[in-house]
């Protein structure tokens, strides 16, 4: 039972992963919380339904275009919603824009499909593997594999590529960056793209995991991905991905062993006692400021 | 008092008019810690909820008189306030949001779930002790103390804060402590407008105090100007009476508030009389205050 | 008697040494100057003096008291206040506001007498307005006091700041680069009012600047630092001629 729920866990987990990432990315470079990131993830899981449904094509392809559809959106929301306001505002400006972006979108979307809950199509055959004693559902199976990919893939993009160079270092310094010649912009633009493209992804599997999908669905996850991004370390990628996968693993574990009316209360509770007992969270260096 | 003044107002301008007036109530409070402080709190409908339920259940289960119950209500909220903002404010950054929508979501939750609170079916034959005098009476007591306390050393700390925080550090000031003194108060003020929304509501229910509601509110401020308290009023009656005219687009409402704080943060992020001070008026008298000053 | 000592100060930021066993002593009522390329440690030394950073090794103390582990608002409380090399004015507040602001650590109204205007918080309110004023007037600004801090003019801005931190009633007032962006008038006038202030006030100030003409001028002692280290320190005369200085800084112009 307990791998089970281990299992479930983990998969839950990278799915907050895929979230977090984009968070914990876009604050590194630009100190901004994405209050719409959420909206991202549930446009990226509409993108999905609506390309299986409409198209009937293979869900990898319908993956994959909900990914580039939302990249677009990440950056286009940046460009009207952010970069306006980037050097000229204050903090607390960009976070209401923000806001008002998430409000807009998930307003958007429940006016456009209704608030009620939607149904995934069928898109594969349920399969079960044995671990040895443990069963596994090949949906867990490929989420759990797909996310790892993705996972990979970006830390392999950060480290070895020159864009990836880029995004780091303007995350450790941003006027020095665009000193050095770096197109400071593009990389922005850049980094909000892949975030988003990573939140589609969680969304698609999300609403094939739990079968629905429904406009507010961006709210409660982004806020759990907030505290995972948190509790790994904002600002860290692979904060991202251990706080991600911890935060399912603990979510999961609290509903099967305490309660489970409350379980949208532990990813919040969390946050709180991060913030509490360790700020910086499990993987994050204890920032300094710049005076 | 209120016989004579609603023998001159038509009751549904009444019924706004004391929904205007509590509302200025809440926006007041959560002026000061996000317009004023620059402290972002996405979470007050969480305060209204908790100052609401907390005095129900005292004027309903246990007969407190409507004016301790009241207090009761906008101290729990402001205690729950305190406790929150204390680990949050202490770091520099912009954790406070996050934490507040979390905060309020846990509130609802908690409230759908509290059997003594009628859970998701609401709680209802609230006395409805909440006069349009007593309303306007506070407002006024609220805005005076809102006024005295920016004017004052305080206030100036606050707005310093928002300003530039390490400067405010260099200057002597100890943030976290009224950073968290004006989360705390700003809850209070949730609070009290909370428990005055449920004795004139007569039944209230956790969606009242959902998310929405936080945003509404946060608009007011945001839009009227945030750290002013003309501003404030004047937003929030944009924004109460808004809604009631234009009943018909009311889905739409929540997005146009989205498009409206976007646009808002672009063109007028100080909103609309943010940027107008006393000092305009000021500067005009100033040259002739210099003259004599100076003899 | 030495009004701040700095024994021992080390840095470390992840694998970065940004200061290495800097020890100086400021006398009393001494200008004090700290010359040294860019990113030799010099506001890295101001930030640890003022408590935002922790020395990750050494002992700074003021007035015989250790200020390592205080938070910033109590330093500025014990008499240090600063001017920043990247100005940081409250800039949606009046010229006059800024400088009430920087008095908040020596006045002491607290938020209910504020709020309820008690008798004791209204007296302490003129006081400020007064004392505010004053500084106004001595930098010049008096007659801009309901201007909005981001209406000046960069010179202004810097003379604002410098009133703010007056405000503060300091006995140690360090200046970071307070020359920065200024034309030679302007120059001359700010040295002419940090020997005012000087004067009137009684305090040591530490002047970090880049500018030779004013750190020669002005400041009774100097130190050089470079990578962290301090390479030299004395009177204006011998820093001029010092071989290890001029190698690493003055270059060959000097």
């Amino acid at each position: 039972m307990f791998f089970e729920q281990l299992i479930n866990g983990l998969t839950l987990g990278s799915t907050y992963a895929l979230i977090a990432l984009g968070y914990t990315m876009v604050y590194g470079i630009v100190q901004l919380i994405n209050f719409a990131h959420g909206e991202i993830y549930m446009f990226g899981a509409f993108a999905g339904l609506f390309l299986v449904a409409w198209f009937d094509i293979n869900i990898f392809w319908a993956l994959l275009g909900a990914m580039a559809f939302c990249m677009l959106l990440g950056v286009l929301v940046e460009r009207i919603a952010y970069r306006p306001l980037r050097g000229k505002s204050s903090r607390l400006s960009a976070l209401i824009s923000a806001i008002g972006v998430s409000i807009f979108l998930s307003t958007l979307m429940a006016l456009l499909r209704g608030t009620n809950t939607t149904r995934f199509p069928q898109v594969m055959s349920e399969k079960t593997f044995h671990l040895g004693s443990v069963e596994l559902s090949s949906l867990q199976v490929i989420i759990l594999l797909v996310s790892a990919l993705l996972m990979i893939g970006l830390q392999l993009m950060i480290q070895k590529t020159r864009i990836g160079k880029a995004m780091r270092a303007c995350s450790q310094d941003i006027d020095a960056s665009s000193l050095m010649g770096i197109n400071v912009n593009r990389v922005i633009s850049f980094t909000f793209a892949i975030g988003s493209a990573l939140a589609a992804a969680g969304g698609v599997m999300v609403g094939i995991y739990y079968n629905a999908v429904w406009p507010y669905m961006g709210t409660m996850a982004g806020l759990k991905a907030f505290s995972a991004a948190v509790l790994g370390g904002i600002g860290s990628v692979p904060g991202a991905m251990v706080g991600g996968l911890t935060l399912g693993v603990l979510e999961i574990m609290g509903v099967a062993y305490l309660s489970s009316s409350y379980k949208d209360a532990i990813a919040f509770a969390i946050l709180i006692l991060v913030l509490i007992v360790r700020p910086q969270g499990l993987m994050g260096q204890k920032i300094s400021k710049k005076v | 008092m209120d016989a004579i003044i609603s023998q001159y107002i038509d009751a549904y301008y009444f019924r706004i008019l004391i929904l205007i007036g509590i509302n200025i109530i809440l926006a007041l409070g959560l002026n000061l810690t996000t317009g004023v402080t620059g402290q972002l709190s996405m979470g007050h409908a969480g305060f209204m909820s908790l100052g609401a339920y907390t005095s129900a259940i005292l004027t309903v289960h246990y007969t407190v008189p409507f004016f301790l119950a009241l207090l009761g209500g906008a101290c729990v909220a402001a205690l729950f306030g305190f406790l929150l903002g204390l680990p949050t404010l202490r770091l520099e950054g912009d954790y406070l949001a996050m934490v507040t929508i979390g905060f309020a979501e846990i509130v609802r939750v908690f409230f759908l779930n509290f059997e003594p609170g009628g859970k998701a079916v609401g709680f209802s034959g609230i006395p409805q002790d909440t006069t349009f005098t007593l309303v306007w009476v506070l407002v006024i007591i609220v805005a005076y103390f809102n006024y005295k306390l920016l004017h004052s050393r305080t206030g100036r700390a606050m707005y310093a804060i928002r300003e530039n925080e390490i400067a405010a550090e260099a200057s002597g000031v100890n943030t976290t402590q009224i950073k968290v003194l004006a989360f705390t108060t700003g809850a209070f003020l949730g609070g009290l407008g909370g428990g005055l929304f449920a004795h004139y509501m007569f039944f209230i229910e956790p969606g009242n105090f959902g998310f929405m509601k936080s945003i509404e509110l946060l608009n007011m401020v945001v839009l009227g100007g945030m750290g002013s308290i003309p501003g404030t009023i004047l937003g929030t009656v944009i924004l109460t009476i808004a809604p009631e005219m234009l009943r018909i687009v009311q889905d739409y409402r929540l997005l146009f508030y989205g498009a409206l704080l976007v646009i808002l943060m672009i063109f007028r992020p100080n909103g609309l009389l943010g940027d107008v001070r006393l000092y305009d008026i000021k500067k005009r008298f100033s040259r002739k205050e210099v003259k004599s000053w100076q003899s | 008697m030495a009004v701040l000592t700095l024994e021992g100060i080390s840095q470390e930021f992840g694998g970065l040494r940004a200061l290495d066993s800097v020890h100086l002593n400021i006398e009393e009522k001494e200008i004090f100057g700290i010359i040294g390329p860019n990113g030799a440690g010099k506001t890295t030394l101001f930030n640890i003096i003022t408590g935002i950073y922790v020395p990750t090794e050494g002992k700074v103390v003021f007035n015989g008291q250790v200020l390592n582990n205080l938070p910033a608002y109590d330093i500025a409380r014990l008499g240090i206040a600063r001017t920043f090399q990247n100005i940081r004015l409250f800039s949606k507040l009046s010229v006059l506001d800024n400088v009430r602001v920087g008095s908040y650590g020596v006045s002491h109204s607290g938020f209910l007498a504020g709020m309820l205007g008690l008798p004791s918080s209204r007296r302490e309110e003129k006081k400020v307005q007064v004392n505010a004023l004053q500084l106004l007037e001595l930098v010049d600004l008096a007659d801009k006091r309901y201007e909005y801090a981001d209406n000046l003019s960069y010179g202004e801005q810097r003379r604002l700041e410098i009133a703010r931190a007056l405000a503060l009633e300091p006995k140690l007032l360090l200046l970071d680069e307070p020359a920065a962006g200024m034309n030679s008038t302007e120059k001359e006038e700010l040295m002419r009012l940090i020997r005012k202030i000087r004067e009137q006030r009684q305090l040591s100030i530490i002047l970090v600047e880049h500018d030779m003409n004013v750190v020669m001028n002005i400041c009774e002692r100097i130190a050089v630092l470079d990578y962290g280290r301090k390479i030299a320190q004395g009177i204006p005369e011998e820093i001029k001629n010092d071989d290890a200085v001029i190698q690493s800084y003055l270059g060959a112009g000097a």
